[in-house]
């Protein structure tokens, strides 16, 4: 005979303590320290999905999609640089260190930039003689740590990037625990073999605006002006801080807001330091045009940007290019749905993975396990982040195009709208509808 | 033999920092052109960064920040005092301050020798990585903060916090220490310390007894998170 269901209790959760925040509780208890993961923050923020694009009608005159031309080149570098950096699309290879990543990864990413005209960044570890040869146009680090730094390695990049910070962790420094750092990746960074390696969060030999120019002075002289130097900084006081940077020299400003990601830092940190992308992409402008230097001194905007929608409307707001690195893992092979048994032995699944700190990055892309590692394949993975990024670049045109633009840094704030009141404020952009943009008026 | 070339000079009241080092910059490797001299620094920053190649520079006066910083291979001689970042990621080769140096010197020095005949301010050492750094004075607070690789000798005394956070750098002392920072210990000095310490010693010219010396190093109690050290970090 067939048991009818009976209701169960009813069970009532805890607004202030969910299920979630429980179980972070007994984690904590039991392990007296805080948790430490991979990728960016997870909390809904506002995004560039609260900004739609305001297509041509009878008042704009769109292009044809198919035939018009709509460029997308970019330069970056032309203040100071004797040989600023001319990439083919806006959307560049954001820092992510060989530790983090496996050298097939970066290798990867260096082989895609190449194929796609545009620019891959080392990170905190220093630079590979792989990456160097797989990366057309590669952009060196200088980081707090200085880990593997090297006035070599400053003389055969082609762009300089002065780290300050970084979205995920603006004011924190670089964690890669003890498991990562193999043999290759403690020699280059002067430390013992499976050391938790924790970077310094303040630069070692500066402090303060005053001291930044003359370490820019400084990389300048070691490598005769020839290379673009940027400085980046992780989204808090956004315009006070591009406007230190430009004081300071920088021939490019990186602005990464609160959704870009890590190989590893504190969970409390990723999800309550700093602010969005979207609002910082508008301090950032403000900021440079305050100056008279929008324009003049590049803007590369980073943190959570997935498609050429997200690309387009941080151009309109102003930036000059955008830079990607989860977007990147996840299109090198980051959360596919292969080996699903080694995602279950971190109490993961894909579509979910943020175990980037524990190494066994089950596709082998955030991991220097030489097994692991083996599981992807260079070439294929190449491709795919070259199709991706493509994709997000038609993406970009055919959006521009429908604004009536022959090229994409031609898109402005006037053609966006915001679904909501917030991204109305933060991007200043007025409320879908209404000519309202809150803290502000009146638009125009 | 043909006597040594004359020292090639650079009287900075009248050439600019960027002709200074593009010049030496261009210096071709094995040339005989092997010494210069640099006069009326005063102050000016960035002094000799960048050199590639085995040739001495005499600087005779005072450095701002980041003189000899990133050397390579060259011998650079301050006969003066220097300002912040002296020698800073220094890879090779040898610096020599006749006077005292301000904060950071020879931070994140990766090989090579830096010999502070003064006294070095705060930071001294700061995130070493290989460099031999050796102070005739003594040195200030924060001194070898998160040194990795290397030896940092004073002569004198050492500031509050020494060697806080540090890993495999050694650090020897003949006067006294304010305070050692985290993980920071005093530990035995054994044969091989003080054949270190007496070749060392003996390349920066100073005339000590190696066993008048203490060495310090880490407890390695904080190379793995654990929730009993949270106390130091």
């Amino acid at each position: 005979m067939e048991e009818k269901p009976t209701a169960g209790p009813v069970l009532r959760e805890s607004a202030t303590f969910p299920p979630r925040v429980v179980a972070e509780v007994h984690r904590a208890a039991d392990e007296g320290v805080y948790e430490i993961r991979g990728f960016g923050a997870k909390r809904r923020l506002p995004t560039f999905d609260d900004l739609v694009l305001l297509g041509a009608s009878i008042s704009r005159y769109p292009l044809e999609g198919y035939r018009e031309r709509c460029d997308t080149d970019v330069t970056i570098g032309t203040r100071f640089a004797k040989r600023p950096v001319h990439l083919k699309i806006p959307v560049t290879i954001a820092g992510m260190s060989y530790g983090s990543l496996g050298t097939r990864a970066k290798g990867a990413l260096g082989q895609a930039a190449t194929m796609l005209g545009t620019s891959t960044t080392t990170g905190d570890g220093g630079m590979t003689d792989e990456e160097r040869a797989a990366s057309k146009t590669l952009v060196y680090q200088v980081l707090p740590s200085r880990y593997g730094m090297s006035p070599d390695d400053l003389r055969r990049a082609d762009a300089i990037e002065v780290v300050v910070g970084q979205g995920a962790k603006p004011g924190g420094g670089g964690m890669l625990l003890g498991q990562k750092v193999s043999e290759r990746v403690a020699a280059m960074r002067d430390l013992p073999v499976g050391v938790d390696q924790r970077s310094a969060s303040r630069h070692p030999d500066w402090t303060g605006p005053d001291d930044l120019q003359i370490k820019i002075e400084e990389l300048r002289e070691v490598t005769d002006w020839q290379k673009p130097v940027y400085v980046k900084v992780g989204a808090t006081r956004v315009k006070y801080d591009v406007m230190l940077a430009v004081k300071a020299g920088a021939d490019a400003v990186v602005v990464d807001g609160m959704q870009g990601g890590t190989a590893a830092t504190q969970d409390v940190f990723i999800e309550n330091v700093g602010i969005p992308t979207l609002p910082a992409v508008r301090l950032a402008v403000e900021a440079l045009q305050e100056l008279d230097m929008h324009r003049k001194v590049q803007l590369i905007v980073s943190g959570g940007i997935r498609s050429g929608a997200d690309v387009a409307k941080a151009l309109a707001l102003g930036a000059d290019a955008v830079s990607i690195g989860v977007a990147a893992l996840l299109a090198l092979g980051c959360n596919r749905a292969e080996h699903v048994a080694d995602y279950r032995a971190l109490g993961t699944a894909p579509g979910y993975c943020h175990h980037c700190h524990t190494g066994r990055c089950p596709v082998g892309v955030a991991t220097t396990d030489p097994a692991l590692e083996q599981r992807l394949d260079v070439d294929v993975a190449a491709r795919r982040v070259r199709n991706f990024v493509s994709t997000m670049v038609l993406e970009t045109t055919t959006l521009a195009r429908a604004c009536g633009k022959s090229h994409v840094r031609n898109l402005e704030p006037e053609d966006l709208a915001a679904l909501t009141v917030e991204a109305a404020a933060m991007a200043r952009v007025p409320l879908a509808g209404t000519d309202w943009i809150p803290g502000w008026g009146k638009s125009g | 033999m043909p006597p040594a070339p004359a020292a090639e000079e650079f009287d900075l009241a009248t050439v600019a920092i960027r002709d200074l080092n593009a010049a030496l910059h261009a210096v071709p490797h094995g040339t005989n052109r092997r010494h210069f001299r640099v006069t009326n620094p005063r102050g000016a920053h960035s002094i000799a960064v960048g050199l590639t190649e085995p040739v001495q520079v005499d600087v005779m006066g005072p450095t701002g920040y980041y003189c000899a910083g990133m050397n390579k291979n060259a011998t650079i001689e301050i006969h003066g005092h220097a300002g912040p970042g002296v020698a800073e990621n220094i890879m090779s080769g040898v610096v020599r301050v006749r006077g005292n140096a301000s904060q950071y010197a020879a931070a994140s020095g990766r090989g090579g020798l830096v010999i502070i005949e003064g006294d070095a301010a705060t930071r001294c050492g700061i995130s070493m990585k290989g460099v031999d750094i050796v102070v005739g004075g003594s040195v200030g607070a924060m001194s070898a903060f998160l040194a990795q690789r290397g030896t940092l000798v004073v002569l004198g005394d050492a500031g509050e916090n020494l060697g806080d956070s540090l890993y495999e750098a050694r650090i020897f002392v003949r006067g006294k220490v304010a305070s050692l920072g985290g993980d920071c210990v005093a530990k035995e000095m054994r044969a091989n310390h003080l054949a270190k310490l007496d070749r060392l010693l003996k390349a920066a010219g100073f005339d000590a007894d190696p066993g008048s010396f203490t060495r310090y190093g880490s407890a390695r109690k904080l190379y793995h998170f654990h929730a009993d050290q949270a106390d130091h970090y």
